[in-house]
């Protein structure tokens, strides 16, 4: 089956999402769709997997025109989607949601269901237990299970938006393998929707990349199984280009002199429902960046949390200077000079409903009446100088997400201790997190140390002195970046400590 | 068995059917996703309504179908305002409740005190000689084995089908079941609309089966309530949901005794404030509801052998709907 897209247009307000894109898709290929955020590669999808319907173009399936409405109609018609986060229903099993979409009787003949289900893990080499329910599973089982789900309703087209988010090195080895047998045996078209070049260089054959709306250009990917690693990096100088329109210098790693110890953790004990992180012993000076690496869960999100009094801390002691803050309220960190930031940028970092101004009367003013004309002046003066497109007196949710990465920048102190950041380039593009790590940077350069933590391994390998790797909340340290590779990270992060 | 404990359990289950229907009928609905908070009011204007119509027709069926379309005519205008008027459902549920419950007492100023029809009773054949069981579950009127077909049809509907998959997951996660070609909206209407009739079938059964007849202030305010926090007691499953009303009746019995003879313990009457014992079921519900959410439950499974915990997870599991009270919306 081949798939053309011919002028697709798709508008959001006065945002021109896609704009004239016109692709040819040829069966049998794995192609990988790439863009900054806000380049219109999940609108293009979504209105390729019957999403969102587009204003206007037209969609051909092998010479001939079709039309559908809805992502059940497209899957009919051979294109399905695997959502970033897997489209299934967590209090159902395995078994069940393979069995609900499809069609059938009142009673679905469920050992049949389950006979197939198992063939299909099997010839995938997935490991799924069907009695499971979803909420059991990892996001990389969940996804397996859409994949299956997918190919066992009959999609000649498979889409794929930023599938490696949040999976290991071997769950990582094992999907690609499944996408190239689908691809180059069962001549599927895979579309691969991600941020990260190297899976992209890896996994794809060609790749379409695509800026504000419009694409702006395409390239074959050097064979993987010959690639050099000259040949990665010139390949991903290229892509880079094609994404941003111009060539970017790859950050260059810059030792800031070391102060003295700013804060220490002696024999840290933490403890939550799953987890037990104990004899944590980390001494982090002044100007130093720590990076934290783990997947979701592994232990890093209590220790972040632990560490400045978010968490409750079963025994040892955090020192910052010569003050013991073990068992203080955050709030006592907080005027010691330690912030977090967390992930969730609407859930904990920003409060939705309320405007920039107000966000900075939070964290500013210190009690009484608030001063409003002042603090207005004020949130203009940040604005400006960290470019954030908004008003003082827009809510925070009209922001787009980069804008409120950088409002929640601008409301961080200027001269902090300790910044313990979590994910701090969350879901934004290459430009936006130079962006945030230029300020970070900065404040490193006035004394600050920053702990962080990262699902991008290139990030924690560009920015760390010294990288914690978590795995089920054992915890291994690298103190030399220089010296370790991204694939070696990368077998850490999925708990092989040794060797 | 002792006559009179028999006697007593079977009241139990009488009196328990028109809370287990109402809360299995609540099931329904919020398994979909939506919350009729207007349960309280539903049920005392269907009971009125119910008594009214059976009264003025002579009919039982006509006054039971009056009670239904009262209920679900209630619940079909809490699904418009958060469909298609975007309201949220627990503030347009509770206006529905207070307004309902008033409404009824007004528009039923002409029914109060008056003899009207009764359910009556029909033992079913060979079941009700069935010792103990019989006589406790076998010697009552249809309405009651109505509620215990309800409940089995609910469990085999939202765990043995393919369209109870749909209701399940549009309440789970709609936007997983619109990707899976499901009319989301159209399920939410339909499964509010049912759940509110069986709310509404549930005042006729007061008003015609337990506590027969009309008045004011209507003797089953307040009942709505309970059986809201009976399906979160129930954790949504039509069989805990069952075991909940049935132990609520129970408390309610053993209340009602200590009112009318005292706490006996040991030949020794005990002075006792027997209010404190309508506090009892709020109690339970609280204990119910933090060995929920500490993860004792999630504890308990997994101690339990393999083979049982799959069967038992359905069952003790009592996380709510996730998109339970959210609205949809296709982007």
């Amino acid at each position: 089956m081949n798939i053309t897209l011919k002028n697709i247009h798709k508008s959001f307000g006065r945002v021109h999402a896609n704009n004239n894109i016109n692709v040819t898709l040829t069966e049998g290929q794995i192609v990988g769709v790439l863009g900054e955020n806000g380049a219109g590669k999940s609108t293009l999808m979504k209105i390729l997997s019957g999403f969102q319907p587009a204003d206007s173009g037209e969609i051909w399936i092998d010479d001939q025109f079709v039309s559908y409405d809805g992502p059940e109609a497209a899957i009919g018609r051979g294109i399905g989607m695997l959502q970033q986060d897997p489209l299934d229903v967590g209090a159902f099993t395995v078994l069940e949601n393979f069995v609900y979409g499809r069609s059938g009787g009142i009673l679905p003949r469920w050992s049949q269901a389950e006979q197939e289900l198992n063939r299909y893990v099997r010839d995938f080499g997935f490991e799924l237990d069907p009695t499971l329910w979803i909420e059991q599973l990892s996001i990389a089982q969940r996804q397996q299970l859409e994949i299956v789900r997918l190919f066992a309703l009959g999609v000649k087209v498979l889409i794929l938006d930023e599938p490696t988010t949040g999976i290991s090195a071997d769950q990582k080895a094992i999907l690609f393998d499944a996408l190239r047998r689908l691809a180059h045996d069962d001549k599927l078209i895979v579309l691969l929707v991600s941020h990260k070049l190297e899976d992209v260089i890896d996994l794809c054959d060609s790749v379409i990349v695509l800026r504000a709306g419009e694409r702006v250009g395409d390239m074959m990917m050097p064979d993987s199984a010959t690639i050099t690693p000259e040949q990665i990096s010139a390949t991903k100088t290229h892509l880079v280009e094609l994404m941003f329109g111009q060539e970017m210098a790859l950050h260059e790693r810059s030792l800031a002199t070391l102060g003295e110890t700013v804060m220490s953790l002696d024999d840290l004990h933490m403890r939550s429902k799953r987890l037990d992180i104990s004899g944590v012993r980390l001494s982090i000076r002044a100007g130093e960046i720590i990076g934290l690496a783990g997947l979701d869960g592994s232990g890093q999100e209590l220790f972040m949390r632990a560490a400045c009094g978010l968490a409750p801390v079963h025994s040892g002691h955090i020192r910052l200077g010569e003050r013991d803050l073990t068992g203080k309220p955050y709030r006592h960190f907080m005027q010691t000079g330690v912030i977090f930031g967390a992930a969730g940028r609407l859930e904990e970092g920003l409060i939705a409903g309320l405007t920039l101004t107000e966000h900075l009367a939070l964290v500013e003013s210190t009690a009484g009446a608030i001063h409003w004309p002042r603090m207005v002046d004020e949130t203009n003066a940040r604005i400006a100088h960290y470019n954030v497109r908004g008003q003082a007196n827009s809510r925070i949710e009209q922001l787009s997400g980069g804008n409120q990465q950088r409002m929640l920048m601008a409301l961080l102190p200027e001269n902090p201790r300790v910044l313990i950041l979590e994910q701090p380039t969350r879901g934004l593009d290459v430009d936006s997190s130079r962006w945030i790590w230029q300020q970070l940077l900065e404040r490193r350069q006035r004394g600050a140390a920053i702990l962080f933590s990262s699902p991008e391994l290139d990030e924690l390998v560009a920015y760390s002195d010294r990288i914690l790797v978590f795995y089920a909340g054992r915890i291994y340290e690298i103190p030399d970046v220089a010296g370790i590779t991204i694939d070696r990270l990368g077998h850490l992060i999925g708990g092989e400590f040794n060797g | 068995m002792n006559e009179e404990l028999l006697n007593t359990l079977s009241r139990i289950v009488a009196n328990a059917t028109p809370l287990v229907i109402a809360s299995l009928g609540e099931t329904i609905t919020e398994r979909a996703g939506v919350i009729n908070l207007s349960l309280n009011g539903s049920i005392v204007m269907a009971a009125m309504v119910g008594f009214a119509a059976a009264l003025v027709s002579d009919n039982l069926i006509v006054g039971m179908i009056a009670a239904m379309v009262a209920g679900a005519v209630i619940a079909l205008i809490i699904a418009l305002a958060s469909i298609e008027l975007r309201q949220d459902q627990v503030a347009v549920g509770f206006v529905l409740t207070l307004l309902a419950a008033d409404l009824a007492q007004f528009l039923g100023q002409d029914y109060t005190r008056i003899p009207g029809p009764q359910v009556p009773n029909w033992p079913v054949p060979v079941l009700d000689q069935i010792p103990i069981i019989g006589p406790i579950f076998f010697d009552h009127n249809i309405l009651v084995y109505f509620s215990y077909a309800l409940a089995i049809g609910i469990w085999f509907w939202l765990f043995r089908t393919r369209p109870g998959m749909a209701h399940r997951a549009v309440g789970e996660r709609p936007e997983a079941a619109f990707a899976r070609g499901t009319n989301v909206h159209r399920l939410r209407y339909l499964y509010t609309t049912i759940g509110g009739a069986l709310v509404g079938l549930a005042g006729a059964a007061y008003s015609l089966h337990f506590k027969p007849g009309w008045s004011t202030p209507p003797s089953m305010q307040g009942d709505g309530w309970i059986a809201l926090v009976i399906v979160i007691f129930g954790g949504w499953h039509p069989f805990r949901v069952v075991l909940g009303a049935y132990l609520f009746a129970a408390l309610r019995a053993v209340s009602s005794d200590i009112q009318k003879n005292g706490l006996i313990v040991l030949g020794q009457t005990i002075e006792f404030n027997f209010v404190l014992l309508n506090a009892l079921p709020w109690l339970l519900l609280i204990v119910t509801l933090v060995l929920v959410s500490t993860g004792t439950i999630e504890r308990l499974l997994q101690i339990m052998p393999r083979p049982l915990q799959k069967r038992m997870r359905s069952v003790l599991r009592s996380d709510s709907p996730k998109a339970l009270g959210t609205r949809f919306e296709v982007d």
